[in-house]
């Protein structure tokens, strides 16, 4: 067990005029993640203590936070990954309604933006079994299925930042899963609402996405190819 | 006061929240509550597979789907409704691909398999590549590609609303309560049918892979109104949960060729289940770790044994097994295949242990998984009552919050995910159905009363005792002596522990006096919740004299069907707990010897 010094941001609309931050020491593990803190703080220290958690592993999406300053998932980055000197705060270019709780529904507008559904009117196989999709095919878009919606990349994004009215990483992502997957018959359609002025032509390839995403990935590598997709026209 | 009006309401937005709420909405005005965003849901942790006899790879057929699953089951399961639930596993596989799910593809592009636990060839009895798989986040797929269908077809959603009371008058469903997070308003959803779609609630132990929200508020609800809770004495322990962490590592692992090792480096599966080894069904292989833990051969004398992944270690023991490929060539695999079929299980290992499984040994302990048990329904999710499935009109239930049984004492892996879309599916056709030719029931004069009262009694206590405390103790007794292996004298202590616990419960007291987001009042009542259902799992475990599938005793080592082949029904009757039977439902299948 070593001390942990854990400064973390405070607001709470019923009471606070201002937001501030607390500080805490702790015991801690190296091997503790961040999301195991703030629990023992809001069990131990102050009940009042609210954020979001429900998976502790990665995969639901619930916990993006900033933490020394860059965002990650807390239940996915472990003390000796930050030291023992760590700030939490909320995600930056989202309403802070409540300490670590922001307001995700603009994040989520702007992916129901790019029609986030499978798309293909034409009738199935006549077996009633799957559309046949070669494994290279299945590839192309593997990596952009991997997005989990927590909002770590679109709110690390300056022009995010900036305004929120930028479609942002996270649904150019999710735009590119269905435009580059073969069996989907509407990418002309979504490729016409990414390249619009709030779309790609707003990504300036700052990078700090793709070094934001706890799924690991290659954000700005899937924008570039919807950039490229829109200038040629195709999808090779 | 804010009410609102739905011919079908749906609680809960997991896979069978979102296929419920899919179906229903075709015909009939419906909302989903959930109090998570839908995709945070813990069906996108599941990993590994979602079953259905395809034969994309080699044969396979319907009927021995049905019969793994009645035999993983230890002949719990009701036979009627796992016949269903295997021949509408193929459709249904087929229109999740219809809806757009990205499976993995085999050479010729079609959906591909891997072999699981528990699934065989009925004729030789070796693994048959049954689970359709995307990557090992088949569940993450599944969740999402619901929820896209949802938004694509304009499901109403009230996203962080938490359900609080089911709302009945006369033995009638009338709606439910819930409150919603950001502003903690309460909300009465005024409905014709409801159908609760809540996920299990494996917080109830120390050693978890599920997630925090898994609390067992869909089953305490209906408890807390007088509606039995069926086989909750049976609850998974998956076999490979992280070391003190518990978090899943698929048996998809397994399926690829690793294999668990102990101390002394021995493949160990070979003596508990000669023919199908480390692809046993996941109580067998929990039990067999234990044993050999309490043998001596935990790894540097802990509790823990390995799981060993590496390409060199699944490749000797594929040629020792003579596994070879649908093509019948010798089955070899590398780092960078293993990479790409199982890529998170690899980046899990590296974040949490600082272990890359391509070349290390993964540290492995049994870890609390699923809910076998739940409320009981028949096979179109609708909720049955009593000894005689007595159904409770327009009251439904789905996925594993819900007891069909198809999962009966042991539940093989990829029917969960299989569970939820199909029972998901029927329970909102069924849903809609019933709320066309039904009028809405009127809600009770204060509809919010119990939800209300429940509330005060956790900000009202003398504050004498801590909600976390109370949680880990109850953990911690849960997870030693209502877990993989039980005893009489155990499990009865453990039941004076957590009725001690519910009552300094009573003694706690939630500091944030706030409305918005009060996170804090709203984990004290999950809770509330799981030490009720621990209370109502310990009871009904202490009851069942014999050991069968998940639930094995030490003092009554052997399978009674004599005695024992019911299901248990739990009751909370003026606050006292009854138990009371029904009987299994039997097709073809007779009970035999279960040996892997």
């Amino acid at each position: 067990m070593e001390e942990v010094t854990l400064k973390i941001f405070r607001y709470n609309p019923e009471k606070d005029q201002k937001w501030h931050y607390e500080t805490y020491t702790l015991e801690a593990e190296p091997t503790d993640r961040v999301l195991d803190l703030l629990e023992k703080v809001k069990a131990y220290n102050d009940g009042t203590l609210s954020f979001r958690r429900s998976c502790a592993h990665g995969v639901c999406g619930s916990d993006a936070m900033r933490i020394n300053g860059r965002n990650y998932l807390a239940c996915k980055v472990l003390v000796k990954d930050v030291g023992n000197n760590i700030t939490v705060e909320p995600l930056l270019g989202l309403r802070v309604i409540k300490d670590l709780i922001v307001d995700m529904e603009p994040f989520f507008d702007n992916y129901k933006k790019i029609l986030p559904y499978f798309i293909n009117e034409s009738p199935i196989p006549e077996d009633g079994r799957e559309r046949i999709q070669s494994q290279e095919d299945r590839a192309r878009f593997d990596d952009t299925t991997k997005c989990i919606l927590c909002a770590a990349c679109t709110t690390s994004c300056p022009t995010f930042w900036a305004s929120d009215d930028y479609l942002g990483p996270a649904a150019l992502v999710n735009a590119h899963r269905f435009i580059f997957d073969s069996r989907d018959a509407q990418a002309a359609d979504r490729l016409e609402i990414v390249a619009e002025t709030s779309g790609l032509a707003r990504c300036h390839t700052v990078f700090n996405c793709t070094m934001a995403c706890p799924r690991e990935i290659e954000v700005t590598v899937a924008i570039g190819e919807l950039k490229m997709a829109t200038i040629t026209g195709k999808l090779d | 006061m804010n009410t609102h009006q739905f011919e079908v309401l749906v609680v809960g937005a997991g896979g069978a929240g979102l296929m419920a709420g899919l179906y229903a909405s075709k015909t009939a005005k419906t909302a989903v509550i959930s109090k998570l965003y839908p995709t945070r849901s813990h069906t996108g942790a599941a990993q590994g597979g979602i079953g259905a006899a395809l034969g994309n790879y080699e044969e396979d057929h319907v009927e021995w789907h049905t019969y793994d699953s009645v035999k993983g089951s230890d002949y719990l399961g009701d036979q009627d409704a796992i016949e269903f639930m295997c021949e509408e596993a193929i459709p249904a596989i087929y229109e999740l691909e219809h809806m757009g799910l990205p499976f993995d593809r085999t050479p010729e592009g079609r959906i591909s398999q891997r072999p699981f636990g528990g699934h065989t060839n009925n004729e030789t009895g070796k693994p048959v590549r049954r689970a359709c798989h995307a990557a090992d986040r088949t569940g993450h797929m599944i969740v999402q590609t619901l929820y896209q269908q949802c938004l694509k077809n304009e499901v109403k959603f009230y996203d962080e609303f938490q359900v609080l009371d089911l709302l009945t008058v006369d033995g009638k469903t009338a709606g439910v309560v819930a409150v919603e997070l950001a502003t903690g308003e309460l909300h009465t959803f005024h409905a014709k049918a409801v159908i609760i779609a809540t996920g299990g609630h494996g917080r109830v132990w120390e050693v978890t892979s599920n997630a925090y929200a898994y609390t067992g508020d869909g089953t305490a609800i209906v408890y807390r109104r007088g509606i039995p809770l069926e086989d909750m004495e049976f609850f998974q322990f998956h076999p490979t949960g992280i070391y003190k962490m518990g978090i899943l590592i698929t048996e998809g692992v397994r399926g690829e060729g690793g294999v668990l090792l102990n101390n002394e480096g021995v493949r160990f599966m070979d003596t508990y289940a000669p023919t199908v080894k480390d692809l046993a069904s996941r109580d067998v292989v929990s039990r067999a770790m234990y044993l050999e833990m309490r043998d001596g051969k935990g790894i540097n004398g802990k509790r823990f044994l390995y799981l060993d992944a590496t390409p060199a270690t699944i490749n000797k023991y594929a040629e020792i097994d003579g596994r070879t490929n649908p093509d019948g060539s010798p089955y070899k695999i590398t780092g960078e295949q293993l990479l790409a079929k199982l890529p998170d299980i690899v980046d899990f290992c590296r974040t949490y242990l600082g272990v890359d499984p391509i070349t290390q040994p993964m540290p492995v302990q049994p870890t609390a998984h699923y809910t076998m048990g739940g409320i009981p329904t028949n096979k179109f999710g609708e909720v049955v009552v009593d000894d005689k499935n007595k159904v409770f009109p327009g009251l439904y239930a789905a996925g594993e919050v819900a007891c069909v049984s198809v999962h009966g004492a042991n539940r093989l892996g990829t029917n969960s995910l299989l569970d939820l879309v199909v029972f998901g599916k029927y329970a909102g056709l069924r849903a809609a159905e019933f709320a066309q030719g039904a009028d809405y029931v009127p809600l009770p004069a204060d509809p919010t009363d119990f939800a209300r009262e429940q509330f005060d009694s956790l900000k009202n206590g003398s504050g004498k005792e801590n909600v976390f405390d109370i949680g880990n103790e109850m953990k911690a007794v849960m997870f030693d002596d209502v877990g993989v292996f039980r005893t009489e004298n155990g499990m009865k202590a453990a039941l004076k522990k957590v009725n001690e616990l519910q009552e300094r419960f009573k003694e706690i007291k939630v500091q944030d006096t706030g409305k918005i987001f009060n996170t804090e009042l709203l984990n004290a009542w999950e809770m509330w919740n799981l030490l009720d259902m621990a209370e109502v799992i310990t009871a009904s475990a202490v009851n069942r004299k014999e050991s069968r599938g998940g639930h094995a005793r030490e003092d009554y080592p052997e399978r009674d069907d004599k005695k024992w082949l019911k299901h248990t029904l739990a009751w909370n009757k003026n606050g006292k707990l009854k138990i009371g039977y029904k009987p299994v439902v039997q097709t073809k299948y007779k009970p035999k010897k279960r040996v892997y």
